[in-house]
């Protein structure tokens, strides 16, 4: 009796506590499919009707939201494919090679670690601007092409790697690098998912230098678009198709962490990641 | 050089070094020119004016700094973003170790739980703060609703200057709740159960269980979660920039904000790069705060 008891307290706090997350994204579902006069309707209606669609098609065509993800994918694919390999490279070298003030460079990488971007965004700014870049694809992925926290993630996986599987190769005068594209990267294909895939969610995620860089719709990405909608409508609020623009910004990357939850979960364990 | 004439004697560790060159050649490039020569360059700016439209910077020596200290904005951004942080870290720790609490068992639809804890989480930090701007609209938000169909008076969440920090303080715990709870999860699930086991012979009750195994156990857990989301909390922009503007009345103004303001609003490039190191400095002690608690973790707990 007492264990029932239990068990049902225990159902109730989580189903208490999982309607504390999903409730605001409920809000924002019934909203994106009402029109002005039922979202300002007192009492409130929970379930829109007639279900207004026209939000959607507002919001698609109000800004170029598939230009808007089209870049968010250019930068934070290209940005997370250059990562995997910059870092893949630099983690072989502090792993396995014997090389001089190896474990100084090592450290300092770690330093570097630790340094956010707001510290060098102003320079960086200028630096960018001086090179012409403002508002290009540049901009958005030069700075990031490389990033300490890959090379060291990596170099924790490489170093768990037995030596003797490379020693053969060794022996057979197989270089170094091929011994690092044929040998280590296919053993090493969950960590380098695992990597790639928490820098383009990163990058996906990041607002602030974005922000800063861009400043026409031809290379804003999803994020800056959608916060320059919200200042857009600062005025007239049109909470209708604010909700359907946040939806279809939200919903693919919905679909991409039902596939990739596990590797998503592990990443997080594995480095303490902020996303 | 002697180690390096020795480098390049044997065959092998020539190729070592060869090697070693093309590989950190890319990541020390990338690092060279966009992170330490920015900070070097910010060095350089915090002691000049620059107008970034205009060609000359005079040198003003400390002048950015005395101007900082002696700004009453600075200080206030400041201020909100020490009590942004010491709102958010730990309610932030204590609502994800109780979720992480929760769902440690297995039970029927654990993973929907963590899933509908972790929703926040996959969405980005701007697409919330949007939804959270209609949550917490005055009129029609769905905050004030509830509130107002229990009888209770509607609050002013974001447009009073009382309550809007303590609105977005909020607004973080939520949003981070679940990311947390997954690492406490990983904290929970490495305690031996045999020392659980252990602690049912004799008797021990569950309050006394939390006590004297889990939270010992968890301590470098929670070191961890804290100091990591003190880092990245003193940091937060994108939420106040789309849902605030630093407002009502500076009260949601923070030193991230501050500096893009003075930068980029202003053009004051010398002075903000003089914020940016007061950030800096206040981040490093905080890293080596980090640092040092891990060293002498043992001694103190």
């Amino acid at each position: 009796m007492v264990k029932v008891l239990k068990t049902v307290l225990l159902y109730a706090v989580l189903g208490l506590c999982a309607a504390i997350f999903i409730t605001p994204f409920l809000w924002m579902l019934q909203a994106s499919v009402k029109n002005t006069a039922q979202i300002f309707a007192f009492p409130p209606k929970l379930l829109p009707n007639p279900v207004v669609w026209r939000n959607y098609i507002r919001a698609w065509t109000a800004v170029p939201l598939a230009r808007f993800y089209l870049n968010s994918i250019i930068v934070a694919g290209s940005v997370a494919f250059a990562q995997v390999v910059t870092s893949a490279m630099a983690a072989y070298v502090f792993a396995r090679l014997s090389f001089p003030f190896k474990n100084v460079i090592f450290v300092f990488f770690l330093a570097i670690m630790m340094i956010p971007i707001q510290v060098t965004v102003i320079p960086l700014f200028i630096i960018v601007k001086t090179l012409g870049l403002i508002d290009s694809y540049g901009a958005l992925i030069l700075p990031f092409l490389a990033y300490p926290f890959g090379t060291f993630l990596l170099r924790q996986f490489f170093l768990t790697i037995p030596r003797e599987i490379e020693d053969a190769a060794r022996a057979d005068g197989c270089p170094r690098l091929r011994i690092l594209v044929q040998i280590i990267a296919p053993l090493s294909k969950s960590a380098l998912f695992t990597l790639g895939m928490l820098a383009f969610m990163f990058i996906w995620n990041s607002f602030f230098w974005p922000l800063l860089v861009t400043n026409t719709e031809k290379h804003f990405t999803i994020q800056v678009g959608l916060a320059m909608l919200r200042t857009q409508l600062i005025m007239e609020v049109d909470w209708g198709l604010l909700m359907a623009a946040t939806v279809i910004s939200i919903l693919p990357v919905l679909i991409f962490y039902m596939f990739t939850q596990k590797q998503i979960i592990k990443g997080i364990t594995l480095t303490g990641l902020k996303m | 050089m002697g180690s390096l004439r020795s480098v390049l004697h044997s065959p092998l560790r020539r190729e070592d070094f060869f090697t070693g060159i093309i590989c950190l050649a890319p990541s020390l490039l990338v690092i060279a020119f966009f992170v330490v020569f920015p900070i070097i360059f910010s060095l350089y700016l915090s002691f000049h004016e620059w107008a970034i439209l205009t060609p000359d910077k005079p040198f003003v020596g400390l002048d950015n700094f005395e101007r900082m200290f002696s700004t009453p904005e600075f200080w206030q951004a400041l201020k909100n973003t020490f009590l942004y942080t010491v709102g958010v870290v730990p309610f932030g720790a204590a609502a994800s170790l109780a979720l992480a609490l929760l769902l440690n068992r297995t039970i029927l639809g654990s993973g929907f739980f963590r899933t509908a804890f972790f929703l926040p989480v996959i969405t980005s930090t701007i697409a919330i703060a949007v939804v959270w701007l209609w949550v917490y609209d005055d009129n029609i938000g769905l905050l004030n609703l509830i509130l107002r169909g229990l009888g209770f008076q509607p609050v002013r969440w974001l447009t009073s200057s009382k309550t809007a920090l303590l609105s977005m303080i909020i607004m973080n715990v939520w949003r981070n709740a679940g990311y947390h709870m997954v690492i406490f999860l990983a904290g929970l699930q490495s305690i031996p159960e045999s020392l659980y086991e252990a602690a049912t012979i004799d008797g021990v009750n569950t309050f006394q269980r939390f006590r004297y195994i889990t939270w010992p156990l968890l301590v470098p857990t929670t070191v961890f979660v804290l100091i990591t989301n003190t880092i990245f909390t003193f940091q937060v922009f994108g939420p106040i920039y789309v849902m605030t503007g630093g407002g009502p009345a500076r009260s949601t103004s923070v030193i991230v904000y501050y500096l893009y303001q003075r930068a980029f609003e202003f053009q004051e490039m010398g002075y903000a790069s003089a914020v940016a190191w007061s950030i800096f400095i206040i981040l490093i002690g905080l890293t080596l705060f980090q640092l040092w608690l891990s060293r002498n973790k043992e001694k103190i707990w």
